[in-house]
């Protein structure tokens, strides 16, 4: 995979995904550790650096859209006991691959930005939870910790300064709820990883029960170059109250499925373009803009929606991870919602009813439309059941197991009525499996 | 303080509260399944949804914080919508088998269900199988699809037992509760996960399906076993117990039993109980009528008494009879002239006799335990002798109390622990005069005379500095120091290092009316348990114990029982030994079949009434005791009920009077014959579920891991230097005496080097001697 | 049990947590001890969760919560490949059925000679190089058309 266009970028600037490129020396050249050097020379008062990214109006990339400075207000900075800083690269929201991206082309700028978030609030330790399935990346992280200790920028006495920070990996091994950061807090404790409910937040009640903020890869990323440029300026990279650039995971259906830096506000056709557009010149039918837990758009909605947090919310969706799942024509919905409610069936932590529950049952009747077992009423049972879910459980996964549903059956109920009465799909078989390129395509 | 408003009642809330607790003070039921209020909150059946103000969504009620000014609305629209969908997805897996469960009739979904569940399911795909388990003989789990992953048996385990032995395993719709992979649910506390059990995932492997809720009688009753008390509910179908459950109490038991409280009932159903009385004659036992019987009795003990004298006789009584048989024991020992009467049957010192200011107690209420910051239990296995009185401790532990551990025997108690001393017993006087010393060199106070030259450890200083920093502290003997050969000694070294720090005294006592037992005066003024047996008498008289399991030294009660021209045992149960040793057998009603009063060791006299009648002619003790007094024509006699003893003995309760710990006198002389080369010293405990007649004949619990037949345990390195392998069959001797044994031996690093633990109260141990005896262990071919 | 150097590396993760806290270690423990013996038998879990100080059962909890762990034995080679929906727009499936076919197995089974185990995975992360797959839990194979995929079992047998 690769970064394979931006327009204005900052974390991927200086990048040609080059294996190579990742080293300490190499992030130095591009300017790495220059704001953590700074900011422990001048012994930059905390606060001023929480400010700093407070009016970046840096929002959380990990889905939420949390503005991170205020989430780093919460953190009891003065609070004498351990604090926690947490990165969470357990990326396996369908449609998501740009933190592996981050860490293997840049894996300092994350060490960077999670040291200055330490410092910031006076944490002493941290830990970067890695996907599981990605190994190979975790190993790569883990030498850009050797090389940054060796280099004392993190563990005892940074740079000679009073300021400590121990970082760690901790490698996942294949839970998509971990990815929820109280899930992910219990699976650093040697638990399996099931959410916390919430209040008490991790800001006071965190990993192993002391002070903890958890944020994105791509969060951590972007702040030693919000610093390097001031706050100001990476706003006004992207629209208000919509901060700076963002990296967006295109898949499915377009030319050059991959990574994008763009700056938000950017319109969802430029994205469609830099992509080389729908594979094979078919037309666009829907798109999922933020990660497959974001309700599906039609396609010319999407045509119609630029790429930020406020302008998708107002079209119907989400933002999410920035993960951007394009379907051509050649696509069936009742196939495609199928696959994605086993997953969240099958990811399901299996800890509150309404999740454990109903992701299964909402499956088993997704499973028998598709089989042409449908009835008539399963439409209906389907929309009762999410919501049911909806705002029932303990963690968001409930909520994204539903939202789906809803929004596939609202924008293409047509066609899953037409499964239910005909027992088939209204885009035939082979249509289908052409769409899919992998007995034509070999790039 | 926190204004809240449910429904519309107002009330003011502690800070902390959730809206739970709210509604539990104000009692407005929310419905719910996982919450427990001892248990951490879950949040995950989702059941207890409610609606509050200005929140967009139901909110969890045990998982939400009252904020000042919080209105709530469990019954809303939002509300009931919220609690029906997660009803009806609890539904959808379920199998709606009711009228063959039998969780039937007491089941919280079930109940729920009706108020919150459709009439029609909605639900038409397969629902989901769960494979059954076999995890223990007191446990049913062979309907696992009923489980709803409450996770309140997982939760018990971890916070209450101390022990997590069921998981819930995989995820999503495949989660599962189960024990790892072929292993047992062992913990003494188990059975409560079955009460815990909202549905019939968890049911009880003796009572299932032998009746149904709604046909049982239930009736409040107390414990017969450790020394708490637990309160019972006993419930019985057809006069017969069919089930024991928690009593609450939150002084005592909160809201658990131990598996020994719970399962013993399984005895009182046994085929060997005793029906009839039994005489011999011609060398062989015959049951007879009642009148012959009592015929037999009182003109042999009148017979004997008059000729030789009452010390000719010797009275054993159990500290799990009750307080008004033993106090009318102690009348008709009186009478007859009899100063030989005890029940403190494992007992092996009784030089503190005459230099004690009261009745040994806890030195505090149980309740107290909770609160304490620090304590130090001198020998003793808590979590097998007090399983609930170690839960509070437990408790305790876990918000940072530091308790210490002396002990011959390093069992894990499941109680985080400050510092641990695990000796040989020969040590432990030592070891507790090192603390002692510790503790007066930290204080500078005076050292005690005889310790001058005692040394100690940083351990030892470790201990004596958290009595000495605690506010709430405590020293407890446990059951092993009153079980010891210098059990004086002990007492009074703990009396000194009480005095130093200002710990408070404490017994945590032997059974459930050891206490009652003083007060009864079933004391010795002639020979003690142990002496009595050791210059054998002409005539013995048992009041519910089995010597030959009961006794500090089995191996010289049976003996002594042997020789006696007359062994007259009132007992609840027939074979083994006794129908050796025994002339003759009345036959005595349990605890659930007589009315009665247990004193527990926090000086809390429980009275009780029979909940079922005895079986065939078995009956209460205060009566066969009355019955025999009046045959024997001594005065004082003329009770008609056990109410009137009681009044004889106390009148106000609920806390006796006379409870006192101080000792004085005891000289602290620590000199200790050297080990001699070769030998072993025995370490004896008393097995949970061995420790008293009724227990022993509880067929479910005779099948836990905890009765397990008993090895001879020996430290690796012991083993190793014996020449004996793990494993193998070893001959245990006695140095003194003749008594052996055969154990396998098996490696076990808990046990101090030098020692073998054989746990006492065991047919397997019954050739042995004294608990605490040097012996020799050989390999065996 | 485990060899000395896979409990080297158990003492290297156990040494990333704060003390008191080994139990943050069982994950990559469990890992460590699966790269060992190929799966999580239950005397393997029971080991690794007694040298964490961790109650068996609380281990197993683990052991089958995140599905990167074999508790049934597997073959040489474990084969999981990602048919999510963004994977499966764009092959996942397909690359699926090719495997089953050329291998003449379904997901969850192992060919005949002991080689190679298929599974299906959930979203690996990787989305933008699909077809992608996982070997060994170690391995990522991106863009995996039947050519690759043929190239690959190649290289396997």
């Amino acid at each position: 995979m690769a970064i394979l266009g931006a327009i204005n970028p900052m974390l991927t600037a200086g990048l040609n995904n080059d294996d190579a490129g990742w080293h300490l020396a190499d992030y130095e050249k591009r300017g790495g550790y220059l704001m953590l050097r700074e900011i422990l020379q001048e012994k930059r008062p905390q606060e001023q650096v929480i400010n700093e990214i407070k009016k970046s109006v840096l929002r959380g990339r990990g889905g939420a859209g949390f503005p991170t400075g205020l989430k780093w207000s919460f953190m009891p900075r003065s609070f004498p006991g351990d604090k926690y800083v947490v990165c969470n690269s357990d990326e396996g929201e369908p449609g998501t691959f740009k933190d592996r991206d981050i860490l293997r082309y840049n894996p300092h700028s994350v060490i960077e930005g999670m040291t200055i978030a330490a410092y910031a609030m006076g944490a002493n330790r941290g830990y970067n939870y890695i996907h599981g399935e990605i190994w190979e990346i975790y190993q790569r992280f883990e030498e850009a910790l050797d090389e940054a200790r060796r280099a004392g920028l993190i563990g005892q006495n940074i740079l000679g300064s009073d300021f400590c920070f121990e970082l760690f990996a901790h490698h996942g091994y294949g839970a998509y709820v971990c990815g929820e950061e109280t899930g992910l807090l219990e699976s650093i404790e040697g638990k399996k990883g099931q959410p916390r409910f919430k209040p008490p937040f991790p800001a006071s009640f965190g990993l192993y029960g002391k002070p903890t903020t958890i944020n994105n890869t791509e969060t951590f990323a972007a702040v030693p170059f919000i610093l390097k440029v001031g706050a100001d300026a990476y706003l006004e990279a992207g629209k208000p109250n919509n901060g700076g650039t963002k990296l967006f995971s295109v898949s499915g259906h377009v030319n050059r499925p991959g990574n994008y830096e763009v700056p938000l506000g950017t319109p969802f056709s430029t994205l469609l373009e830099m992509c080389g557009g729908v594979r094979g010149g078919r037309k666009l039918k829907a798109v999922i803009p933020g990660g497959s837990s974001a309700p599906v758009l039609p396609g010319e909605i999407m045509m119609d929606t630029t790429m930020d947090y406020d302008s998708i919310a107002k079209a119907g969706s989400m933002l999410g991870s920035g993960a951007v799942i394009v379907m051509d024509e050649t696509t069936c919905m009742v196939r495609s919602l199928e696959r994605l409610s086993w997953f969240y069936h099958e990811e399901s932590c299996g800890q509150c009813t309404p999740c454990r529950e109903g992701t299964a049952w909402l499956y088993k009747i997704i499973h028998r439309i598709e089989h042409g077992a449908g009835r008539a009423e399963d439409l209906d049972l389907l929309e009762s059941i999410t919501g049911n879910i909806m705002g029932r459980t303990v963690c968001a996964l409930g909520d994204a197991a539903a939202m789906p549903v809803q929004s596939f059956v609202k924008h293409f109920r047509d066609e899953f009525a037409y499964h239910i009465e005909h027992k088939k799909c209204l885009v035939p078989l082979e249509v289908q499996r052409a769409g899919s390129g992998f007995f034509t395509a070999s790039e | 303080m926190l204004e809240i408003e449910i429904d519309g009642k107002a009330a003011q809330v502690p800070d902390g509260s959730s809206i739970m607790d709210a509604a539990e003070l104000l009692g407005a039921y929310i419905p719910h399944f996982c919450y427990h209020k001892k248990l951490s909150i879950a949040a995950n059946c989702r059941m207890c949804l409610v609606q509050v103000e200005k929140a967009p969504k139901p909110l969890p009620a045990c998982a939400t914080p009252v904020t000042n000014g919080m209105k709530v609305f469990t019954h809303s629209d939002l509300a009931v919508k919220a609690q029906k969908g997660v009803m009806e997805f609890l539904l959808i897996n379920h199998p709606l088998d009711c009228p063959i469960c039998d969780q039937g009739g007491e089941c919280q979904l079930q109940d729920l269900s009706v108020g919150y569940g459709g009439s029609v399911s909605r639900y038409r795909e397969e629902k989901r199988v769960v494979i059954h388990k076999d995890v223990s003989p007191l446990i049913s789990m062979k309907e696992m699809a009923r489980c709803i992953h409450c996770t309140r048996c997982v939760r018990f385990g971890q916070e209450i037992a101390g022990i997590m032995e069921l998981g819930m395993i995989n995820r999503n719709v495949h989660s599962e509760i189960t024990s790892f992979v072929g292993k047992t649910v062992d913990s003494e506390l188990s059975g409560n996960m079955i009460d815990l059990c909202p549905v019939g995932a968890l049911t009880s492997k003796p009572f299932r399906y032998s009746a149904r809720s709604w046909e049982l009688q239930r009736r409040r009753s107390v414990s017969p076993h450790d020394s708490l008390g637990s309160n019972l509910v006993v419930q019985t179908k057809h006069d017969r117990v069919m089930r024991v459950l928690p009593f609450e109490n939150e002084e005592i038991n909160e809201c658990w039993l131990s598996d020994k409280d719970r399962f013993s009932y399984e005895g009182l159903n046994s085929p060997a109980r005793l029906l009839k009385p039994m005489v011999r004659v011609d060398g062989t036992l015959r049951e007879v009528d009642w009148n012959t019987a009592l015929d037999y009795v009182s003109h042999g003990l009148k017979d004997i008494t008059g000729k030789d004298g009452g010390d000719a006789l010797g009275i054993l009584a159990s500290p799990h009879a009750t307080l008004e048989e033993l106090y009318l024991l102690h009348k008709l020992a009186r009478s007859l002239g009899c100063g030989n009467i005890d029940f403190r049957l494992r007992r092996r010192d009784f030089s503190a006799d005459g230099k004690t200011a009261g009745i040994p107690w806890l030195g505090m209420k149980l309740a107290e335990v909770s609160d304490l910051d620090a304590a130090l239990i001198v020998g003793g296995f808590p979590r097998k002798e007090q399983p609930l009185l170690a839960q509070r401790l437990r408790q305790a532990a876990k918000r940072a109390a530091r308790f210490s551990f002396l002990t011959a025997g390093g069992d894990d108690q499941l109680i985080a622990t400050h510092a641990r001393l695990n000796v040989s017993p020969a040590d432990l006087p030592k070891a507790l005069a090192g603390i002692v010393k510790a503790a007066a060199s930290l204080k500078k106070a005076a050292i005690p005379a005889g310790l001058e030259t005692q040394e100690y450890c940083a351990n030892s200083e470790r201990i004596a500095q958290s009595l000495i920093d605690g506010e709430k502290t405590a020293l407890f003997l446990g059951n092993m120091a009153e079980q010891h050969p210098q059990a004086a000694l002990l007492h009074a070294l703990a009396q000194e290092l009480a005095n130093i720090t200002g710990a408070r005294l404490g017994f945590f006592g032997e059974a459930a009316n050891s206490v009652g037992a003083w007060l009864a005066r079933a004391i010795p003024s002639g020979h003690n348990a142990y002496a009595m047996l050791e210059a054998p008498r002409k005539a013995y008289l048992l009041f519910n114990a089995e010597p030959e399991f009961d006794c500090h030294n089995p191996r010289l009660a049976t003996a002594a029982l042997k020789q006696a021209a007359l062994t007259v045992a009132i007992t609840s149960f027939k074979g083994g030994a006794a129908m050796e040793y025994a002339d003759a057998l009345l036959p005595l009603a349990a605890f659930t079949e007589t009315s009665g009063t247990f004193v527990n060791t926090e000086g809390r006299a429980q009275s009780f009434n029979g909940v079922a009648t005895p079986p065939g002619e078995a009956r209460p003790g205060w009566k066969i005791l009355r019955v025999l007094g009046n045959l024997l024509g001594i005065s004082g006699f003329s009770q008609n009920s056990s109410e009137e003893v009681r009044h004889e003995i106390f009148t106000s309760g609920p806390f006796v009077s006379g409870l006192d710990n101080r000792i004085k006198d005891i000289a602290l002389n620590l000199a200790a014959p050297s080990p001699v080369q070769g030998q072993l010293q025995r370490i004896a405990d008393v097995p949970i579920h061995f420790a008293d007649p009724l227990v022993r004949r509880a067929p479910a619990l005779q099948l836990t891991r905890d009765a397990s037949a008993p090895a001879a345990r020996i430290h690796p390195e012991t083993l190793e230097k014996l020449g004996i392998a793990n494993a193998s069959k070893v001959r245990v001797r006695e140095t003194d005496g003749n008594g052996e044994a055969l154990f396998v031996a098996r490696a076990d690093a808990t046990v101090p080097a030098g020692c073998a633990r054989i746990a006492a109260a065991h047919p397997a141990s019954a050739g042995l001697g004294d608990m605490f005896a040097a012996i020799r262990v050989e390999g065996v071919r | 049990m485990l060899t000395p150097e896979s409990l080297q590396k158990i003492d290297r993760e156990v040494a990333k947590y704060p003390t008191g806290q080994q139990q943050s270690a069982i994950m990559a423990s469990l890992a460590i001890a699966q790269a060992e013996k190929g799966w999580l038998a239950p005397e393997t879990i029971e080991f690794v969760a007694r040298r964490l100080g961790m109650d068996p059962v609380a281990a197993l909890e683990v052991a089958t919560f995140y599905n990167m762990y074999d508790l049934r034995p597997v073959g040489k080679y474990k084969i999981t490949v990602c048919t999510n929906l963004p994977c499966m727009l764009t092959g996942g499936v397909d690359a699926g059925e090719y495997l089953k076919q050329k291998l003449g197995i379904d997901y969850d089974e192992t060919t005949r000679d002991g080689k190679i185990t298929l599974k299906q995975g959930e979203c690996m992360g990787a989305c933008g190089d699909s077809p992608v797959m996982i070997v060994n839990n170690r391995r990522m194979c991106s863009h995996m058309n039947p050519e690759q995929i043929d190239k690959l079992l190649a290289e396997l047998q």
